[in-house]
């Protein structure tokens, strides 16, 4: 019944994981931009909410309908101002422009927040949990979070498939210079593009702020869950990346069973074997 | 006439790639609903003609006039909300939408249009180009002739005023060519500018009022089809381009 459990608890873990990569996703899908910095935005979501949570004693949710928005207006400003003017000079530019945001973004959370380790208190909503069985307890958060992310990625596919920007969206993944041809203003389509990424991690981050604890150092070893995530999922495919949070989450919890040091490797070690025999991954991607 | 007065002008247009010149000092304009072809041997800079026309290049030197309004600066994405529609030589379709939603997308983006109107708008211009039967195929798995139409059918979701074809019936067997001349046509007779970069001179004939030569980047020839194809120059630049002349030409060079 202990591995069952690990493999329920190792599902449910995979939603934060594919919650969390959706917006590397995204923005690679339709821009071919690696976010490097993806994984401290989600720390600065956590900083931000927890702040909230501390100054007002306002209810999480509130923090969370408050930091979605703010990062999605965000994610298009950083989009417009700072990625677009590298997007033109090549693909290793926009690589080191994230870098340089991800190093900027962890010092200045250092000024203002110090080194202290920090968590996001949630209640028992954060601590609850319901009993399926005798052995088996699902926490909510976990359930939560899950469903959440796969909320978010049908909310996408349907936003993707059905409304105009999203097509416009498909089309400019698809080639950009026609996209433009056709009339589509790139920079808008990338904004909003960069605008989902960042609302999604924002989500993300303060979910697993409320599971772990959290400095301003964190992001880059979050970015790397991210990354496995998308790769073993398949480049550009969002029902990928879901798959691939839970085969990672699977992975991770299932290695926790076998013996606890092996958690994280094990995770590695799926990522690289898929980089080395299907490097496709799972579910190829069909679009953004 | 004035810049103004036309829909598409440029004037005194040059551009070049490094050492190769392919626009030199060049003046166009054309009227409205005027079809207007354009012929010239390869590397002459037609497409890069279109280029800069569209927004996709920027000329070195000169202004491109539109619709009254000066364009030289505007972006691609801009010039086609304007009214200017392309068709590319080798057809980019978007492969991952179907062929319905890749001119919805041209419909929504290009022509301003919302919701109904637009997927009305797409679903009338497939039934125009002869697509309404793929119109739920993934446009990637589209053969030459259908992707031809739908490069056009794309253009004309924009609500162009005045449509750039490049090469529309290059590759295609006469009766496609045939039924790809029918469609122009209709597009014409809806009172939209054409100009029409093709090889296949026949299909222009059929189609265009004004013809002219383009080669090593300058006009060779302006006039009734029928006048150019007759000009000495451009029968000897482009349609006795054959081997026999080259081989020619190289012994008179040397």
């Amino acid at each position: 019944m202990d591995w069952f459990n690990a493999v329920i608890q190792g599902l449910l873990l995979g939603g934060l994981y594919a919650l969390f990569a959706t917006g590397l996703s995204i923005m690679f899908g339709v821009m071919r931009v690696v976010n490097l910095a993806h994984g401290d935005l989600a720390v600065v979501a956590s900083f931000l909410a927890l702040s909230m949570v501390n100054a007002t004693n306002a209810p999480l949710w509130v923090a969370v309908v408050i930091t979605t928005p703010l990062f999605a207006v965000l994610g298009y400003l950083t989009q417009r101002i700072l990625l677009q003017r590298s997007l033109r000079v090549g693909p290793m530019s926009t690589l080191v422009v994230t870098f340089g945001l991800s190093i900027v973004i962890q010092n200045v959370l250092l000024k203002i927040y110090s080194a202290d380790t920090r968590t996001l208190g949630g209640g028992g909503f954060a601590t609850g949990s319901f009993h399926l069985t005798n052995d088996i307890a699902i926490p909510y958060l976990s359930l939560a979070t899950f469903v959440l992310a796969v909320v978010v990625i049908v909310a996408i596919q349907l936003f993707l498939s059905r409304t105009g920007l999203g097509r416009m969206l498909r089309a400019s993944s698809d080639d950009p210079d026609t996209a433009t041809l056709v009339g589509a203003d790139s920079r808008h389509v990338y904004g909003i593009a960069t605008a989902i990424a960042f609302g999604t991690v924002a989500l993300a981050g303060i979910m697993m702020a409320m599971r772990s604890s959290f400095d301003p150092a964190t992001g880059p070893s979050r970015l790397l869950f991210a990354f496995e995530a998308v790769v073993i999922g398949g480049l550009g495919s969002l029902w990928g990346t879901l798959l691939g949070g839970m085969v990672l989450g699977l992975t991770q919890s299932v290695g926790a069973q076998i013996d606890p040091a092996l958690t994280i490797l094990l995770g590695h070690l799926v990522f690289l074997a898929v980089l080395a025999f299907r490097p496709q991954g799972l579910l190829p991607g069909r679009t953004a | 006439m004035s810049p103004q007065h036309e829909l598409l002008s440029l004037r005194g247009v040059s551009k070049h790639f490094g050492r190769v010149i392919v626009a030199t000092d060049l003046d166009l304009s054309v009227a409205d609903g005027e079809a207007l072809g354009i012929v010239g041997p390869n590397g002459a800079g037609k497409s890069t003609l279109f280029s800069m026309i569209s927004g996709d290049l920027r000329p070195d030197a000169g202004t491109v006039w539109f619709d009254g309004n000066d364009v030289t600066g505007a972006h691609a994405y801009q010039r086609t909300r304007a009214g200017i529609g392309r068709t590319y030589q080798i057809p980019r379709p978007f492969e991952n939408l179907t062929v319905f939603e890749s001119v919805l997308v041209c419909c929504h983006q290009g022509g301003g249009r919302r919701g109904r109107d637009a997927a009305d708008r797409a679903a009338d211009i497939l039934e125009r180009t002869g697509l309404r039967a793929e119109a739920n195929t993934a446009a990637g798995r589209l053969g030459l002739l259908q992707r031809k139409r739908l490069e056009m059918a794309r253009a004309l979701g924009t609500d162009p005023k005045l449509l750039l074809l490049d090469e529309v019936a290059g590759g295609l067997t006469d009766p496609e060519v045939a039924e790809l001349v029918e469609v122009v046509q209709g597009i014409r007779a809806d009172g939209l500018a054409v100009v029409w970069i093709e090889h296949v001179v026949h299909a222009l004939v059929k189609t265009v009022d004004r013809m002219l030569c383009l080669a090593g980047g300058r006009i060779v020839a302006d006039g009734s089809p029928l006048e150019v194809l007759a000009n000495a120059e451009v029968r000897e630049l482009y349609l006795g381009g054959g081997p026999e002349s080259a081989t020619a030409d190289e012994e008179t060079e040397s």
